[in-house]
């Protein structure tokens, strides 16, 4: 049976390059960058150059970048580590209702903890609405975080725009930019953020490596104690290979970055209306062309109930998400599409594909060619009564 | 993909639900085994994370549960899916069992799950994947007859048998049903998965109501009551004449047969009897009382030819789960309700339950106990 690959946004393979760079950090290259010896000041010094070159991509200074597992403890650390370093100036959080769980969940564990936390709502294209930020922030608001990009729909939030109003009130701003960096041209100073998340299985790099740029004077409590390393931000011996392999993966996505958005505005316009052509009531959740990472799709055939597609498409070796990946197997409506105002049972029978570096255009065949009779097959067996 | 699986088209697959637990894990290994290609599904029914206290791993739906169906099933090479059915089980068993109990009746809500979930949601997700066949872990078999018919059987171990759970399934799914685990033996099905290296096998027995894991039913159902705007009134307890012997709970507090202490005074032990639904009263009765020949059974359902309207026939009725099936003259009324008259006195025959009528080992079908008289 045929495999095709469309969850890159749940993760991505890694790219051989990367795993060349990362390989030397496994054998020779074994040193603890903390170590006074040849062997620790060696990889202290690629530690240095990995440093200096994410720096530069995302337009900052090396000493604002701190190394973490991933995009989940760089979530966590600007949230929790941001709030219990500024219980003196409030008590207020806002974030948005489609973000990440490593997000929505640090804010509810904030808020079981005496802090008070607005979820902003989104339009049905899931949009946040910049004056609904403007209404919602207070004196003690201490941080809004809205993510860049979400992973279920694809869709691109004004982030400058959303930052300059935190800014105004004298708040912090964070963005989850797990699904946008590499992918789209960011700087953090041209996205006016304070913080940054990011990590490198979205973009070819390796599981368990992640970054937080936090912007120097702003206030944030480290989440792991121990020795000083990473500026006593984030206690641990170094993952060197995973830092390596960020920094790869980071260096090779933001050279083509370009070259891939033209790649993938190609795979969704021939996808979408190929989809379009052949199966009737095919809905998209989310932009169709403004406002949307281009890899990722999120569709709704209306009629059809439930995750059997998703189901009947990896029986078919056809690996494409319900949603969020994070939860575990179990298939629960996202609450992305939910905050969208998209009914449960269409959320639950919706499904997300997103496109990645190694996506062929024999991929897509594939799945053009395996989705329609799938799909007329569920709805002659399932008796939906028509939905509109 | 392993090379094995290139020829998907011609391997049968079946759907097997596997709720994590021995029987379901051994039913998908000997199907397996057997040539088909396995397709697990653990129905998650209920929210185990508003049970957050209790011991999930004692329960089959837990997340720990899911977690072992996947892992025999990644032995298998078979995929796995974790589907929710939350709020169908909600609506088709939760919503039903708090119902009948503040009703004053005593429900199966295996019976239900049964018929409603596996035979019902379960079935609807293999049509949708193009799966003929579905699988469980019942104890309970399914055998072609000469004629070319279908028949539920009684499991080869007696004393694990459920086929008394399945006899509200449609008839036509009997077919599409296989029951691998029915012609064993417990004691085989703890050595297969010891022999497949899986350390489960001596995992506890899944408690009567999965999704009470503290057993506590009563409070379940006052709790579930309460969410609703529905209190449970106490009222008093009396005996056959109406006499007023003591106070009690609620009606859903009491199940018939149940033994209850009324202190001094009452030195021979009293049982409940029946409930007074319109005067809020438990009624109670030596043990003697709680004999009774006959019944009304409704909601049928059968797996072998409706038997003719006023035709008294001889079948063997089970009336509860760990009921020895007793012989009774049985007779179908007009409207659609069967009597049933044991040949001797039955204890505490309990509205609510299940009446399924057997004939020489074969489920032939059951239905809802309405009134015993």
């Amino acid at each position: 049976m045929r495999k095709v690959y469309l969850d890159n946004n749940a993760t991505t393979p890694l790219h051989p390059k990367v795993l060349d760079a990362m390989l030397p950090y496994y054998t020779e290259l074994y040193g603890n960058p903390s170590s006074i010896h040849n062997f620790g000041r060696e990889v202290w010094g690629s530690l240095v150059d990995a440093r200096e070159s994410v720096a530069k991509l995302l337009g900052c200074s090396p000493s604002e970048i701190y190394f973490t597992s991933g995009g989940t403890e760089s979530d966590n650390m600007a949230i929790i580590g941001t709030a219990l370093a500024n219980v003196g100036r409030g008590n207020h959080i806002i974030t948005s209702s489609i973000e990440h769980h490593a997000i929505l969940a640090s804010c509810q564990y904030l808020g079981n903890n005496g802090f008070e936390v607005t979820y902003l709502p989104v339009d049905s294209y899931g949009f946040v609405d910049p004056d609904d930020l403007k209404r919602a922030i207070r004196k003690g608001t201490i941080l809004v975080s809205i993510m860049h990009i979400n992973n279920e729909t694809g869709v691109i939030q004004d982030i400058p725009g959303l930052a300059a109003i935190a800014k105004a009130a004298g708040a912090y701003f964070h963005t989850d930019a797990v699904q946008s960096a590499g992918k789209v041209g960011l700087s953090v100073d041209g996205l006016g953020v304070d913080m940054l998340s990011a990590s490198a299985h979205k973009i070819n790099g390796p599981k368990g490596s992640g970054l937080i740029f936090i912007r120097k004077g702003t206030r944030v409590q480290p989440r792991m104690y121990g020795g000083k390393h990473e500026g006593a931000m984030r206690a641990g011996t170094e993952n060197v290979a995973g830092i390596i392999g960020l920094t790869k993966a980071l260096e090779l996505s933001c050279g083509m970055i370009a070259s891939e958005l033209e790649r993938y505005r190609k795979f969704s316009s021939r996808f979408w209306n190929a989809l379009n052509e052949i199966i009737p009531n095919v809905v998209l959740n989310g932009p169709l062309d403004e406002g949307r990472l281009q890899n990722t799709l999120n569709i709704t055939f209306k009629g059809i109930e439930g995750e059997a597609i998703i189901l009947s498409l990896d029986l078919a070796g056809i690996a494409v998400a319900s949603g969020s990946a994070c939860t575990s197997g179990s298939t629960e409506p996202s609450h992305v599409l939910r905050a969208m105002g998209v009914e449960p049972w269409i959320a639950r029978g919706s499904l997300r594909i997103s496109f990645g570096k190694f996506t062929t255009d024999e991929d897509i065949d594939y799945a053009l060619e395996q989705i329609p009779p799938i799909v007329e097959r569920l709805r002659k067996i399932s008796p939906v009564v028509s939905h509109n | 993909m392993h090379s094995s699986t290139q020829s998907v088209e011609k391997k049968k697959r079946v759907l097997v639900a596997m709720s994590g637990g021995v029987d379901s894990s051994a039913a998908a290994i000997l199907l397996h085994r057997s040539g088909y290609e396995v397709v697990g599904v653990t129905m998650k029914l209920w929210d185990s994370s508003a049970l957050a206290n209790a011991d999930s791993t004692k329960s089959c739906c837990g997340a720990e549960s899911a977690r072992d169906a996947k892992y025999v099933c990644r032995k298998l090479g078979a995929p796995h899916y974790t589907i929710n059915y939350a709020s169908e089980f909600k609506r088709d068993v939760i919503d039903n069992l708090v119902g009948e109990y503040l009703s004053g009746r005593t429900p199966n809500p295996c019976i239900r799950c049964n018929s409603y979930l596996k035979w019902g949601e379960l079935v609807k997700l293999a049509d949708q994947l193009d799966i003929k066949f579905i699988s469980t872990g019942h104890y309970a078999r399914i055998d072609r007859l000469n004629d070319g018919e279908y028949a539920l059987l009684k499991g080869h171990d007696e004393a694990k048998d459920q086929s008394y759970a399945l006899w509200g399934i449609q008839r036509q799914l009997l077919s599409r049903t296989i029951l691998p685990i029915g012609t064993m033996v417990k004691g085989e099905i703890r050595q297969l998965l010891r022999d497949e290296g899986f350390g489960f096998s001596d995992k506890p027995e899944s408690q009567e109501i999965c999704f009470v894991p503290d057993n506590n039913l009563p409070r379940f159902i006052k709790e579930s009551a309460e969410k609703s705007g529905i209190a449970i009134p106490e009222g008093y307890i009396v005996n056959r004449d109406g006499t007023v012997l003591g106070k009690h709970r609620g009606i859903p507090f009491y199940t018939i047969g149940q033994r209850k202490w009324l202190g001094i005074g009452h030195t021979v032990p009293l049982y409940v009897k029946s409930f007074h639904n319109d005067r809020n009263e438990v009624v109670v009765s030596e043990k003697d009382g709680l004999l009774s020949r006959t019944c009304i059974v409704s909601r049928l359902n059968w797996l072998a030819e409706k038997p003719l309207q006023h035709y008294e026939q001889i079948f063997e009725v089970k009336i509860r789960y760990r009921h020895l099936a007793a012989p009774a003259s049985c007779e179908l009324r007009k409207d659609n309700s069967m009597h049933v008259a044991f040949k001797e006195p039955q204890r505490a025959i309990t509205p609510g339950q299940s009446a399924v009528f057997y004939r020489a080992g074969r489920v032939l079908g059951g239905g809802i106990i309405d009134v015993a008289e």
